[in-house]
């Protein structure tokens, strides 16, 4: 029982901590470019890649202020939604796909390479770029705290806290964005483009913005998940997190303010409690050894998502929230 | 993130395999090493030795070598013998100089960086000293038997992956399905032929078949219990194409805890050694890839061009409608070309496992270069496909003469975003599709 709890608490940390702040961003941003406008960008890690790296090179390589990498961050995302926007958004759905994917894989081989080392430090990374950011906590960030059962270091709590804030804003402004002229134009682009380009729309350029704006949203995604572990590592960001993204945007609902956050943190709390559960059972001998050893337990999440993905997709696509005529999108 | 670890591990595995040697070694760099010789020292003290020779001249003979203390003095002062190996007893433990005189080399071949090295030789130790050379075939003189050389293993991988992507076009084709889970067939027939292979303890070629049959069955299953279903309820194509994306992840992760982060080869063919065809070097594994590749696409072809469900398959990819109006049954038409695509799938994750060894993610990383491929021939085309990926195998092979050896694949994606920008319905696709 007291395993259950103590799982629980872990599970419950980890839905409020940076990493599900990190899949929030990222699924905001997803959702403004799949959701409402109805583009299939499977590379949106990249962003957050560019985001995350932006900080990192700029303070640890350049030697630049954090608050300039950040605009380095953005800017570079702006640039990355531009460049694989301009030949692919005139195209159907899954050129998008197809471009954004492969250019998730080529970015992320091209930072971890040899020749890329000077400025990304290849494989290992970069590191000890946050100490600006940390330092401006208004509470002592050496010290841990225990919240409800579970432990934080102050330096953690700071990042949640900014990280929520930005997910608060990032929120409203889709909100705000989606009431407004454009964004109702954007829902239309998805529903029946050739209707929108009759009425005299240009929806290239509408189709631009949306990716744009995901794009910035994943990079802020991305920064957290930089500030949050302390090191920016190519490698951590595999393609397969996009789709832990997506997985959070159709639990919570596509097309809903609140769906891609609320899914990020039920899709932590489910992960986290899975992990923990199954290490657990494991240890204790209930699920034997040879069939599951804790080794395995790691890539077990992605099992789940992928699993939960599909299920989702085919009985309940609108999630939670959504609503089903919303999120029933053809590509032809 | 969590697997950030395996993956490293992986990589560093993967730098020792003998194809990423042979590839950076005789092949790319042409880059002739000093090698270590094993301990055949006559003297119970210190040694220094090596061995002086390049892939293309081999053993150089009578090459001065000196060796000096740090301090300055000269120790002894040897030639290399006819094996190109040198070897110079020391007076004990320390820092030493080795240097070659380097306008003894013969022509054509050059330093590859310092003429000298020191070393640091412990307590009786016998310590290897490697001198880098280099036999011209890096540089201008010999780019044009390299680049030979990678246009040959540029199709060779490129054949490899014309085989699992027509499979991917014929699916797309006849479905309007973009599958990202195609790459998972290609792992699932690698990893099925290496378990049959390695811990069955079956002939090569015998689980080579054995895993195509696999790949076939996992193809029917594929459409049989999931796409048919889907189709059925009237499932819009990028809810599928998102559910196809939880498939790869579902069956990826599933082949890594099932079979693991590791990489391993298969067993029982003799193809480690490299031919020497004069502007080329092949394996014989290498070799019988290409031909099986050559002849399973040529007979592909005649299927798709003479038989009667080869005909089914190119008039349900033009226009799905039209053909079941006319009397094909569509689905078993669908059913065929996912059997068809499993088994070309598993094939090419055998050979790919033959030359590149068996790894989990093997079939995601192909999958990237299948859409260049695929996209590059135009999307829904069995000859596009083909077309296409042969393109997208030379040009990632060749590129390695100008980026370096690691990013080639980012190369082949790039490549692809610039195929969108030029000619999006690809070389042999309708401009009708792309819309």
């Amino acid at each position: 029982m007291a395993d259950l709890l103590n799982a629980l608490a872990v599970a419950g940390k980890s839905a409020l901590g940076f990493q599900a702040i990190f899949f929030a961003l990222l699924a905001i941003g997803i959702n403004v470019q799949f959701g409402y406008a109805g583009l299939l960008n499977f590379g949106q890690i990249a962003f957050a890649m560019l985001g995350g790296f932006g900080i990192a090179i700029s303070v640890s390589k350049w030697g630049l202020p954090f608050w300039v990498g950040v605009l380095v961050g953005l800017a570079a995302a702006v640039v990355l939604a531009l460049l694989l926007g301009l030949p692919t958004l005139r195209l159907r759905a899954d050129y998008l796909a197809i471009a954004t994917i492969a250019t998730a894989e080529g970015l992320r081989l091209l930072f971890r390479s040899v020749s890329a080392t000077p400025v990304t430090n290849g494989t290992r990374g970069l590191s000890a770029f946050n100490t600006d950011f940390i330092a401006l906590a208004p509470w002592n960030t050496s010290q841990r705290y225990s919240i409800l059962g579970t432990s934080w270091s102050g330096g953690e709590l700071w990042v949640a806290l900014v990280g929520w804030i930005l997910v608060i804003l990032g929120s409203l402004l889709v909100f705000a964005l989606m009431r407004s002229p454009w964004g109702r134009v954007l829902k239309s682009i998805r529903e029946d483009e050739d209707a929108v380009r009759a009425l005299g729309k240009n929806v290239y350029v509408y189709k631009m913005q949306a990716l744009v704006l995901g794009g910035i949203f994943g990079a802020l995604g991305g920064m957290v998940y930089a500030v949050g572990t302390g090191s920016a590592v190519p490698d951590q960001y595999q393609n397969a997190n996009t789709f832990l993204a997506y997985a959070a945007l159709i639990l919570g609902g596509a097309a809903r303010v609140l769906g891609p956050v609320i899914g990020s943190m039920i899709l932590l709390f489910i992960l986290q409690f899975a992990d923990t559960g199954l290490r657990l059972l494991i240890s204790n001998g209930i699920i034997p050894e040879d069939l599951l050893s804790s080794t395995d337990v790691a890539q077990i999440r992605f099992v789940l998502v992928g699993l939960g993905l599909m299920l989702l997709l085919i009985f309940r696509p609108q999630g939670i929230f959504g609503d089903r005529r919303e999120v029933m999108l053809d590509a032809r | 993130m969590t697997h950030a670890g395996n993956r490293a591990r992986r990589h560093g595995r993967r730098a020792g395999t003998p194809v990423v040697v042979r590839l950076l070694l005789v092949l790319t760099f042409g880059l002739g090493l000093a090698a270590l010789t094993p301990g055949i020292a006559s003297a119970e003290g210190e040694q220094v030795a090596g061995t002086l020779q390049t892939s293309r001249s081999g053993p150089i003979e009578g090459i001065g070598v000196t060796v000096t203390t740090t301090a300055g003095e000269d120790v002894d002062e040897v030639e290399t013998d006819e094996d190109g190996r040198w070897a110079v007893d020391l007076p004990g433990a320390g820092q030493y100089t080795v240097s070659i005189d380097a306008d003894d080399l013969p022509d054509g071949v050059e330093l590859a960086g310092e003429a000298s090295r020191t070393v640091t030789v412990d307590d009786g130790r016998r310590q290897a000293v490697i001198i880098g050379l280099e036999d011209g075939s890096r540089g201008s003189g010999g780019g044009n038997i390299q680049a030979v050389q990678l246009l040959v293993d540029g199709i060779r991988f490129g054949l490899l992956i014309a085989m699992a992507a027509v499979g991917l076009s014929l699916i797309f084709g006849t479905t309007g399905l973009t599958n990202f889970a195609h790459g998972e067939l290609v792992t699932i027939g690698a990893v099925a032929g290496w378990y049959i292979n390695v811990s069955g303890g079956v002939n090569l070629i015998v689980a080579t078949v054995l895993a195509m049959v696999v790949g076939a069955a996992v193809g029917a299953l594929n459409e049989l219990a999931l796409w048919r279903p889907l189709r059925r309820r009237g499932t819009g194509l990028i809810a599928a194409l998102v559910v196809s994306i939880g498939l790869s992840l579902l069956l990826r992760y599933l082949i890594q805890i099932v079979y693991g982060g590791r990489s391993s080869p298969y067993q029982g063919f003799s193809g480690g050694r490299a031919v020497d065809y004069g502007p080329f070097t092949m394996t014989n594994a290498d070799l019988a890839s290409v031909i099986i590749s050559i002849v399973v696409l040529v007979l592909v072809a005649v299927m798709l061009q003479r038989t009667k469900i080869g005909k089914a398959m190119r008039a349900v990819s033009d226009n799905r409608d039209l053909a079941a109006s006319s009397g094909i049954d569509v689905n078993r038409v669908i059913l065929v070309v996912w059997m068809m695509g499993g088994a070309l799938a598993a094939l090419g994750g055998v050979l790919l496992g033959l030359s590149d060894q068996v790894q989990w993610d093997m079939g995601f990383r192909l999958l990237l270069l299948m859409f260049a491929g695929v996209t590059l021939g135009g999307l829904g085309t069995a000859y596009g496909a083909l077309v296409g990926s042969l393109i997208v195998g030379v040009f990632v092979q060749m590129s390695t003469l100008v980026i370096p050896n690691d990013v080639k694949y980012v190369g082949g994606l790039l490549l692809l975003i610039v195929i969108l920008v030029i000619r999006p319905q690809g070389i042999l696709g309708s401009r009708a599709r792309i819309g």
